[in-house]
């Protein structure tokens, strides 16, 4: 290749800084081949230490969040009598519980985004945290005193029809620009959020509806978080999966192109965020924009390997929830407000600020 | 060799693909051109099993694409279509990457980095293979999805419209490496093109489509009079010899 350049034509990449700075100058200087042989060898892999310290970091940053989350609340654990107990029935059932909300959550987004190719999508704006609502309300009324097991399946087959109705509703929209999507998601969740709404007010049951909307871990006591596990084996799938995920996101002809069952890709991550929307709902609630702003900091700062990117995006997730729980706590000690309203107003500001960011160009 | 028999698509009520039959020989590179809404890409998404055959037979080396697992044909057969836009933010080495999906499953191997490196070497894209896609022109992003393609080692390579909104200079580059392919590398590639003064200098078959059908199928040299032309593209065409071969006027 580089023998085919012939010098003679075109001045020497030394004589001329601008011609040795872009190749395709060259190329159009008569170098017929438009042969480019880098001065400097490019290949250069990072070493295991390079890859693994900001993980470590990383990890050091959740287990500081996850030790304050322990210990901070109006029971003093440590000095006061029965502390050890209260620690076991309050304090670490909150804390699993937004460790795994706070990851399965942004796991979700991500996946939904991959699956709809669509940055600004995630279980809240797709509807299928409204659907699994009304699911868990329909269940309620059929089933009056059911099980957290039925509610919770009721949940998540509603979220999954839910997810379906979106998708089949996105595949007849020719318009595919960024913003209409969660647009459609959001009318779609708010349609199905009024019908909630309506059949809980014929059935003298709103003020549960509230409190389910209302993200919080404050109700998450005893054995109640124990579902919140299922989340776990999720996400592990998840890690197992990625790469088909990842070809997914880039579109139905290059997935195919390479082999991929598109479709079948599609529907399991659909099943995916639809069992950990529901779960969550159950057992927590809606948790704002968690999936939307957690994937775009990450894509932001470190691209778009699923695989690498997958522990980030649990631990940013955790970062959050954990971060906004604790505030929540804190606030207006002794009481607590829901998290959701702590991570909306932190959720809708970054997602302005991604959203100006994007307009720039950036 | 990919042979296609009486292959149609219907779209609707009216528009109808087809039926067409013509065959790609192994080796050199075949541009299928035509009008606007000819049916080139169809007839190039059904080869390259993006879309469905309505009826007729698509065969690549012998076996019938239908019955062929995808996953295997991702091994014989590549396919890249003009519109790849997504969200996804790769490096120009994540991308290319994904063309050894179908032999790693996402796991590269040792193989797969040297397939990969040669890629994007042969793209001349060595210099920025670490660099993310939207930081790229659009020159370079095109050869990011070449070298994608190529990186899959298949005997095929499809292009729909690979010259779609590059400028000449880059349309030049793109059209001597895909020339290089097929030389060098020994690939049979196909591309949709609109440029016929294009496909004549590069290719080495010109299938010819009008109105869903296939009307002229020949060389170069067969295919560049004033008479086929005119009726291929339905406009009045002047031939004049170039320095490097015949060049079609019809402007």
């Amino acid at each position: 290749m580089t023998s085919a350049h012939t010098s003679t034509q075109a001045p020497g990449p030394a004589a001329d800084p601008a011609l040795r700075r872009d190749p395709m100058a060259r190329a159009a200087d008569g170098d017929d081949r438009f042969c480019w042989v880098p001065p400097v060898p490019v290949r250069r892999p990072k070493t295991r230490w390079q890859r693994t310290w900001p993980l470590l970091v990383g990890g050091l940053i959740t287990l500081a969040v996850v030790v304050t989350s322990l210990f901070v609340g109006v029971y003093d654990v440590v000095n006061a009598e029965g502390g050890w107990a209260m620690f076991q029935t309050t304090r670490v059932p909150r804390t699993v519980s937004l460790v795994l909300a706070g990851s399965a959550m942004a796991m979700a987004g991500l996946v939904m985004q991959l699956m709809t190719q669509n940055r600004f999508v995630e279980p809240t704006t797709t509807g299928t945290t409204e659907w699994a609502g009304l699911g868990l309300l329909i269940t309620l009324i059929l089933f009056p005193g059911a099980p957290l097991m039925v509610r919770m399946v009721g949940a998540i087959v509603f979220a999954l029809v839910g997810t379906l109705v979106f998708f089949l509703f996105l595949r007849r929209v020719t318009l595919k620009s960024s913003l209409i999507v969660p647009i459609v998601g959001i009318m779609l969740g708010a349609v199905v959020g009024a019908a909630s709404t309506f059949l809980a007010l014929e059935t003298d049951m709103l003020q549960q509806v509230g409190q389910w909307f209302n993200g919080s871990f404050t109700s998450v006591v005893g054995s109640r978080y124990l579902p919140m596990w299922a989340t776990l084996v999720v996400l592990v799938a998840v890690f197992v999966i990625a790469d088909r995920f990842t070809v997914a996101g880039l579109g139905k002809d290059i997935a195919t192109n390479v082999g991929l069952n598109y479709t079948a890709v599609v529907f399991t991550g659909v099943t995916m965020v639809a069992l950990v929307t529901g779960v969550t709902t159950v057992v927590i609630g809606s948790l704002p924009f968690l999936g939307l702003v957690v994937p775009n900091l990450v894509s932001m700062v470190r691209g778009d390997d699923l695989r690498s990117n997958l522990p980030w995006v649990c631990m940013v997730g955790v970062w959050i929830v954990g971060v906004c729980d604790i505030l929540a706590r804190v606030v207006i000690a002794p009481f607590e407000v829901p998290v959701s309203v702590i991570l909306g107003i932190v959720g809708a500001g970054v997602f302005v600020f991604l959203l100006v960011r994007r307009r720039r160009g950036a | 060799m990919i042979t296609l028999e009486n292959v149609s698509k219907t779209y609707g009520a009216e528009t109808t693909i087809g039926p067409v039959s013509f065959e790609i020989p192994a080796g050199g590179v075949t541009a299928l051109v035509g009008p606007n809404g000819a049916g080139k890409s169809t007839v190039l998404t059904m080869m390259g099993r993006l879309q469905e055959v309505d009826s007729g037979t698509i065969t690549v080396n012998g076996r019938d694409i239908t019955g062929t697992s995808s996953r295997e044909l991702a091994k014989t057969l590549a396919i890249l279509r003009q519109e790849n836009h997504f969200i996804t933010r790769l490096t120009v080495r994540q991308l290319v990457g994904f063309g050894r999906y179908p032999y790693s499953r996402g796991r590269i191997t040792v193989e797969d980095e040297k397939y990969i490196s040669e890629a994007i070497d042969f793209l001349n894209l060595t210099a920025y293979e670490n660099r993310y896609l939207d930081q790229l022109s659009g020159g370079q992003r095109q050869r990011a999805y070449v070298a994608m393609v190529l990186a899959q080692d298949t005997d095929y390579v499809l292009l729909d419209e690979p010259l779609n909104n590059l400028d000449m200079q880059h349309s030049v580059q793109m059209m001597k490496q895909l020339r290089r392919t097929a030389d060098v590398l020994g690939r049979t590639v196909v591309i949709v093109m609109h440029d016929i003064n294009f496909a004549a200098a590069y290719a080495d078959q010109i299938v010819a489509m009008n109105d869903g059908r296939v009307s002229t199928v020949g060389t170069p040299a067969e295919i560049m009079r004033p008479d086929v032309l005119q009726g291929i593209f339905h406009t009045p065409f002047e031939v004049v010899d170039g320095p490097a071969g015949p060049l079609a006027v019809y402007y």
